[in-house]
């Protein structure tokens, strides 16, 4: 049983959002008082990394695998994201334009695990 | 030939046949297999043999097919989701040591686990086609990844009322479905059902339950970023590439898809299940099972959490063929085999048959699962819009009844009306102020209270559609969010409802409940198989319920309290009078009454007051021109016993024998005690008529004349109802008995 886990009652301090804010600052006064949006409701990079290091750790190698990947996806924005989607779908994009995804993936992203994935989507 | 309904196929001559052909299960679909149309459960010719060679760490050969024949599903199986370190121990090992070793309480889970993340999809079918259902069953309850059993239900309704899918909401949370799953008659309607579910889903006193909305995938996807929706279920796989392709998807779409969830912290569960590929005209010939592991290593290979299978809305295809049931319960093992979180199935409707379906629903309650339901109708069938409901609102009694008689926890818990119409008002008020708040269509006090009392969307008030749709659509191209919900809930006083919504999206920036298996339980506390592995090994071990668990479970509301059954104090309507002597006169029947008659107790089972049952007897005696004497036996409370001592004093020789529960003998001095004229153990078939006739006929044997006895009706089911009450009336009259006390005359008061 990984010690670490739930995140949100072993390591609350350590938990922040995506603008910075800890984890103790989502109050439902501070969410009346407009103080937090919905971006902050998202969880960050690091605790999807941290959460697929606590999979690993019990042996879900490709759910941490998914975990990374979306560590990376937190980078893009909604409709980027829908639009990646849509391309992978069947009869969507020859393989250069997924090739030119999964560049753009890389270059604009660091998405690597991302930018693997639709390559070897593409054939 | 024509395709016919099954009910009309054949006519019988014999009275039983024709009766048995038009039992329910006899209108279910019924057909032999037929392999090359993918009609084929466990086996088909064309199922591949098992293979798997590896060459420099790539997969050359995966059952059979070169790698330069991979299709999707090969490609990607070989790729993401077989552990080829596992794979060499795995393949090696025949199908049936694998198969002991996961039934095996001795073997641990992950060893299991470990073992079986080598195998390919067709020796995966090979192993768990070496189990027969009781073996799947144990193996379902050691591999399943929770150790704590949850269930899932469905919540739509024909009209999409808002007020009716938040009052339903909160109902089935407060019953204590973890997750509640809606979907769409019109799919533009998608926004406002999410949007009342999820109001409704955190309206419960206790529980709060994640909530999510089946639609087409990318409009899943938005709803879920915006927050309307706390996770994700429909993300549909197939076992051939002709079916996914179909499907709009590729297994890399999936995998992305799963990711894109993942990014903004949104649990997600694929959905599979053996029948689809034959429906969709692409099984290929494979049997279901082998196109159904293709499918549950693709989930895997995915880094999917967890899977909803169990044929889902195809299962009515698998229980139409030999094996059906038995199929999709090694379905959901597999799932669980590969350490996959498993929702299994039970949901769409599988079969007319009431027993037909307990029967089959008992593969997965009895083991439990991660949930065991991947959708319960929790309102009437007619509103279910996934198809029907293999079980529905009318039948959760039944259900808490199964959980009490097996003492088996299957995740839901008994209810009294009060606290329902409670949760209900809230749920549909807090839905009507948050459409006030974000200028939708109006919810009226009408359809408010319509929602907490109706059965289902017929009881409710028409919506003008046309509105609901525009506003649907605004909403979503606004991209109102889950924090206006909650900003909404905290301004129109409902702050403990906007406390409970914001803790739920909260998770989406821990994440914890990405992990495998993860539900929240009432304390708001995230259970899933890292916090709460499933570590069954045996005896002893794994889930049992607790205590506390136990007693709620055995708290149904319409559990009697025994020990208030005959105990109310009241006069007595029995004097005793002293010693019964023997009677002399030819003309004398004796109404022997038990101990309790009239004193401790003063009615029948049924409620007939025992001084109207006496006057009844004796209205019969004296009709016939004959006298009754009362005399109450007290050394015994069995009512042969009771009869034959009123005999034994009687100037006639006839007695009638009365216990305090109603239950009578007539009975002759020469008789043995147990033997009888005319005995009536069936004291709630008993009228204050039926007692007059046993009077009369009492005497017309004291007389000599010819009798007929005393038609009675038998009611089976009258056991049914009145056993406890018998047994525990019976136990009164027993505390009564005085050993050796000599019978004594007594009189009405």
């Amino acid at each position: 049983m990984n010690e670490d886990y739930p995140l949100a009652e072993k390591h609350p301090d350590q938990l922040r959002t995506p603008t910075g804010r800890p984890f103790a600052a989502i109050t439902l006064h501070a969410a009346v008082a407009g103080e937090i949006g919905m971006e902050d409701l998202r969880i960050t990079p690091e605790a999807l990394e941290w959460q697929a290091r606590i999979a690993e750790s019990e042996g879900r190698t490709q759910l941490a695998e998914n975990l990374r990947r979306a560590a990376e996806l937190t980078r893009l924005p909604d409709e980027r994201i829908l639009e990646i989607y849509e391309a992978l779908r069947p009869g969507r994009s020859d393989k250069a334009a997924l090739e030119r995804l999964a560049d753009e993936l890389e270059r604009d992203y660091g998405a690597f695990r991302c930018a693997r994935l639709l390559r070897d989507a593409a054939v | 030939m024509q395709a016919r309904a099954p009910e009309s196929a054949v006519r019988f001559t014999s009275k039983r046949f024709a009766a048995r052909a038009a039992r329910p299960v006899n209108r279910d679909a019924c057909a032999q297999e037929w392999p090359e149309a993918g009609l084929a459960v466990f086996w088909s010719p064309f199922d591949p043999k098992p293979s798997l060679r590896i060459e420099a760490g790539r997969v050359v050969e995966l059952d059979g097919t070169p790698e330069a024949q991979f299709d999707w599903l090969d490609r990607f199986i070989a790729r993401y989701a077989l552990d080829l370190q596992a794979a060499e121990e795995a393949m090696a090992l025949e199908p049936l040591a694998v198969a002991r070793q996961i039934v095996d309480p001795h073997v641990p889970r992950r060893r299991v686990v470990r073992l079986v993340s080598g195998l390919t999809p067709a020796r995966l079918v090979e192993v768990v086609n070496c189990l027969n259902v009781v073996e799947m069953m144990m193996a379902l309850q050691k591999m399943r990844a929770r150790r704590t059993p949850a269930n899932q239900a469905h919540v739509t309704n024909r009209k999409e009322n808002p007020a009716l899918l938040a009052a339903d909401a909160a109902e089935a949370a407060e019953r204590g479905f973890a997750e509640l799953e809606t979907t769409v008659g019109v799919a533009r309607y998608a926004p406002l059902n999410a949007l009342a579910v999820l109001i409704g889903s955190q309206a419960a006193t206790r529980g709060a339950a994640l909530t999510q909305c089946a639609v087409e995938e990318a409009l899943g996807l938005r709803l879920a970023l915006l927050g309307l929706t706390t996770y994700a279920e429909t993300l549909s796989v197939y076992g051939t590439e002709a079916a996914f392709r179909d499907g709009d998807d590729t297994p890399w779409s999936k995998a992305f898809l799963a990711s894109a969830y993942a990014s903004r912290g949104v649990k997600v569960r694929f959905t599979s299940g053996t029948g689809s590929e034959a429906l969709m005209g692409h099984a290929e010939g494979k049997s279901m099972l082998y196109l159904e592991a293709r499918c549950l290593m693709a989930v895997k290979g995915a880094g999917a959490q967890g899977v909803q299978n169990g044929s889902i809305s195809c299962i009515a295809l698998p229980e139409a063929l030999p094996g059906g049931v038995r199929g999709v319960l090694a379905e959901n093992l597999m799932a669980a085999l590969l350490d996959l979180e498993v929702a299994t199935g039970n949901d769409a409707m599988a079969s007319h048959s009431e027993i037909r379906k307990t029967a089959k629903l008992m593969l997965q309650f009895l083991p439990g699962a991660d949930f065991i339901f991947s959708g319960y109708s929790s309102m009437p069938r007619e509103d279910n819009l996934f198809g029907g409901g293999n079980f529905d609102a009318e039948d959760l009694d039944d259900y808490n009844i199964l959980q009490r008689d097996m003492q088996v926890d299957g995740g839901l818990r008994p209810v009294r009306e009060p606290e329902i119409l409670e949760v209900r008002r809230r749920a549909a008020r807090a839905g009507q102020a948050v459409f006030q708040e974000l200028g939708l269509p109006p919810v009226t006090d009408e359809e408010v209270e319509s929602a907490v009392t109706a059965r289902s969307s017929a009881d409710m008030p028409d919506r003008d559609v046309v509105a609901d749709l525009a506003a649907a659509e605004a909403l979503l191209r606004a991209g109102r969010n889950s924090l206006d919900v909650i900003r909404a809930l905290a301004r129109r006083g409902f702050p403990d409802l906007a406390e409970k919504l914001l803790a739920v999206q909260k998770l989406r920036v821990s994440g914890d409940y990405l992990q495998t298996s993860a539900i929240l339980v009432p304390s708001g506390r995230v259970l899933s198989a890292v916090n709460d592995p499933n570590d069954y090994a045996g005896p002893g071990t794994g889930y049992r319920p607790s205590p506390e668990r136990v007693a709620e479970i055995n708290d149904v509301p319409q559990a009697a309290d025994p020990r208030t059954i005959g105990a109310e104090p009241g006069e007595a309507v029995l004097a005793e009078l002293g010693e019964a002597a023997p009677g002399v006169d030819p003309q004398e029947v004796i109404l022997a009454v038990g101990p309790a008659f009239g004193t401790a107790l003063r009615a029948t089972l049924t409620g007939l007051p025992h001084r109207d049952v006496i006057r009844a007897l004796v209205a019969g005696i004296e009709a016939e021109g004959m006298r009754a004497r009362l005399i109450k036996v007290r050394d015994t409370a069995d009512c042969g016993w009771i009869g034959w001592k009123g005999a034994q004093l009687s100037g006639s020789g006839i007695a009638v024998g009365l216990q305090s529960k109603g239950t009578t003998v007539i009975h002759r001095r020469d008789l043995a005690p147990l033997n009888n004229l005319e005995l009536f153990p069936q004291a709630p078939n008993l009228t204050l008529e039926s007692y007059r006739v046993i009077g009369r006929n009492a005497a017309k044997y004291a007389k000599g004349e010819p009798v007929l006895p005393v038609p009675v009706e038998i009611d089976n089911f009258a056991r049914l109802k009145w056993i406890v009450a018998a047994t525990v009336l019976h136990r009164r009259e027993t505390e009564q008995v005085r050993a050796g006390a000599p019978p004594v005359e007594v009189r009405l008061l």
